[in-house]
């Protein structure tokens, strides 16, 4: 809605819980909305469109920061003439993540301005804040969220006012600036010294009115704190002066000094690393931190009334629900049969086919980020004896292949291993895991029109990959793992697509067709 | 400050537990009350536990119901009560799929909304506020089948007993 009211003229990323709702509402909104072939396609053209003159917003998990943080660190060198907002969606406690890094360390590395919001009245006027802050410095500027601030809903008054403050856009146009924008090393030197600076005038103006408040307390217990671990702290301590920070990077370190200075204890509560405390300790002021054991996980009220009662006793043990399976009559599960029957290994990826180490399966043996199913298995034919390195299956889903397996399969026939090797994509024709978002090996574009399509077989074949499959393991199971088995004893490279829609998507995916046709 | 009314709802995914959550949400904001829900669904497509917190009175701060301060706990699926049963807090009240009859239901997704119709005997929105909260949370197409869930849950037994302890 922020994004919305903010001109923002387009939104980019790729698909990640807690992160993807932001651009399918934006979407439904009236924006234009895209998703990318993964998180650095999706900053990059976010830059261009920045570089216009035009406003882009650009949205991804944490882990997908990785991926977009080649372009992140460079462009913060560079002057942008519209504006750039980088949603950052982090998962402590990973409900649905691989790790659990913190991404503010992502704002110090790169020297970005960085605005935490608490909650959805706060992720509304922070999003205007990025686009006036991203404007006004003409840097990019990252929004950093967390699972309790995406996946909660909390009252929202829409003040037009934050939206009026930002100054229309100019329309897009180009204008040559090569210092500014081209990076060689000639250029690259006094835009750094450049950015410092301007980083040191954000961190004054964040000083003097930056998006932080003072929540008058006792004098005895001063907090400081920011994103939702401040709706904790207000919680957990009623009575304690509190001091939030809406914007983290560059730190208000004078108010926060102040703070300090004003209270008998002075302790930083917040999710994850020890951002805030390490921040406050280098510029020399006295704060307590949370104790080790808090690093783990997300906060919560309960937790926060143990870090200030410093009770580090054993937490009661959550009863663990449900775990996730593959659906019944998953098109996966034929696949994890088969390679269990033939005793693969397989290194795997991400996404709803993860859940294939679980038992009946447990039939994948490595997952590690995006798309490194592929080097992974090469690295393990490479290494292993004859007898192992003949197992080795990679597996890998059709959007994580766009998103970064593709660079893997040019490795294969680069540097190929001996024993030869089998990718096995699982192309159920959707993005399942987050939810059925569309990606460039559909046809169809996030508003689910008909557009260019990637066609796995044709690429690989365009390759120079010579055994390519096709083949819906749901057929004939049969076939489908005599097939497996050819491509094992072959010592050449093959892939094999598996492909049948997901049974989540597959009615949506008729449907979506059929307007198609129709517009057409 | 008064301390906010803390409702857990959880079930398994595809049972309703964020659309009920949502309703919930939505009557208390109709009512004019502070509200804020939160949701755990990073892998309930895939048929995991699901579960969602809604809190509501004069000022919340937390999205998150605190461990053992639930005041109700609506569950959907029967092997969710112990998995959520740390949440309810002493005389906390236990609202479950057992105490509607699912035959009577003319369509048997909507045990969400039936029990959202025992909750609403426990709390002081009126009937009116639900019913357009419902309306504006559903197709219209479903509009029917879940208001009379909502009736079918309002009139139960276990309903009608705590509407009848309020008045005494």
């Amino acid at each position: 809605m922020a994004a919305f009211d903010a001109g923002v003229t387009l939104g980019t990323g790729y698909p990640g819980t807690p992160s993807t709702e932001i651009l399918e509402t934006f979407e439904k909104l009236g924006g234009r909305a895209q998703w990318s072939p993964n998180e650095k396609v999706a900053l990059e053209v976010g830059i261009g469109v920045a570089f216009a003159g035009a406003r882009a917003l650009v949205t991804m998990k944490h882990v997908g920061l990785n991926v977009a943080a080649d372009p992140l660190f460079t462009m913060a060198y560079t002057r942008l003439d519209g504006a750039l907002v980088v949603v950052s969606a982090d998962d402590p406690g990973m409900a649905s993540s691989q790790n659990e890094q913190d991404n503010r360390r992502y704002a110090l590395a790169a020297g970005v301005p960085m605005l935490e919001p608490s909650d959805s009245q706060e992720a509304y006027e922070f999003t205007l804040r990025a686009i006036q802050i991203s404007a006004r410095w003409q840097l990019p500027v990252l929004l950093r969220m967390t699972t309790r601030v995406c996946h909660s809903k909390t009252i929202v008054r829409f003040d037009r006012s934050g939206a009026a403050a930002i100054p229309s856009p100019r329309p897009p146009h180009f204008e040559h600036d090569f210092p500014s924008r081209v990076m060689i090393p000639a250029y690259a030197r006094p835009a750094h010294l450049r950015l410092r600076k301007t980083l040191a005038e954000i961190a004054v103006w964040n000083d003097e009115v930056g998006p932080n408040e003072l929540v008058a307390g006792s004098a005895s217990l001063g907090i400081i704190a920011s994103g939702v671990a401040f709706q904790y702290v207000r919680e957990a301590a009623p009575n304690a002066s509190v001091l939030k920070l809406g914007m983290t990077y560059p730190l208000p370190v004078e108010r926060m000094r102040a703070f300090a200075a004003n209270v008998e204890r002075c302790i930083v509560i917040e999710e994850g690393d020890p951002y805030l405390v390490e921040g406050a300790r280098t510029a020399g002021i006295a704060v307590e931190g949370k104790q080790e054991s808090f690093r783990f996980g997300e906060l919560n009220t309960s937790r926060v009334r143990r870090i200030l009662e410093g009770n580090t006793s054993p937490e009661p043990k959550r009863v663990s629900g449900k775990p996730p399976a593959l659906c019944p009559g998953c098109p996966h599960r034929s696949v994890y049969t088969a390679l269990k029957n033939l005793n693969c290994i397989v290194p795997g990826d991400i996404g709803c086919y993860s859940l294939g180490v679980l038992p009946p399966f447990e039939a994948m043996d490595t997952l590690v980020c995006m798309g490194a199913a592929i080097g992974v298995g090469l690295g393990l034919r490479h290494s292993l004896p004859p007898e192992e390195a003949r197992r080795v299956v990679s597996v890998i889903g059709d959007s994580t292949f766009v998103h970064s397996g593709i660079t893997g399969l040019v490795e294969m026939i680069y540097n190929p291993s001996e024993s030869g090797h089998v990718v096995l994509i699982l192309d159920n024709g959707t993005t399942a895991m987050t939810g059925m978002q569309e990606h460039p090996g559909t046809g169809r574009t996030l508003a689910h029109a008909r557009t260019g399509k990637v066609v796995f077989e044709d690429l690989a074949r365009s390759l120079g990959v010579r055994n390519v499959h096709v083949i819906d393991p749901t057929q004939n199971s049969e076939k489908f793992q005599e097939l497996i088995q050819t491509c094992l004893d072959t010592p050449e490279l093959s892939v094999v697509i598996a492909r049948r829609d997901c049974l989540l998507a597959t009615r949506s995916i008729r449907e979506y067709e059929r307007c198609n046709e129709q517009t057409n | 400050m008064s301390r906010p009314t803390n409702v857990v709802i959880a079930g398994l995914g595809g049972q309703g537990v964020l659309k009920a959550s949502d309703i919930l949400a939505d009557v208390a904001f109709s009512e004019g009350v502070d509200v804020k829900k939160s949701e755990l669904h990073g892998m309930s497509q895939r048929g995991g536990s699901v579960s969602s917190d809604v809190r509501f009175g004069e000022r919340v701060f937390s999205p998150m119901v605190p461990e053992g301060e639930a005041d109700y706990l609506v569950v959907i699926a029967p092997d969710q009560i112990p998995v959520n049963a740390a949440a309810l807090g002493q005389g906390g009240v236990l609202i479950e799929a057992s105490q509607i009859d699912e035959a009577s239901l003319p369509n048997k997704k909507s045990v969400n909304v039936a029990l959202l119709g025992v909750l609403s005997r426990h709390l002081q929105f009126s009937v009116d506020a639900w019913v357009s909260a419902l309306k504006r949370n559903l197709p219209e197409k479903l509009h029917e089948a879940n208001l009379q869930a909502f009736s079918i849950g309002r009139d139960s037994e276990q309903a009608k007993e705590r509407a009848s302890e309020q008045e005494r």
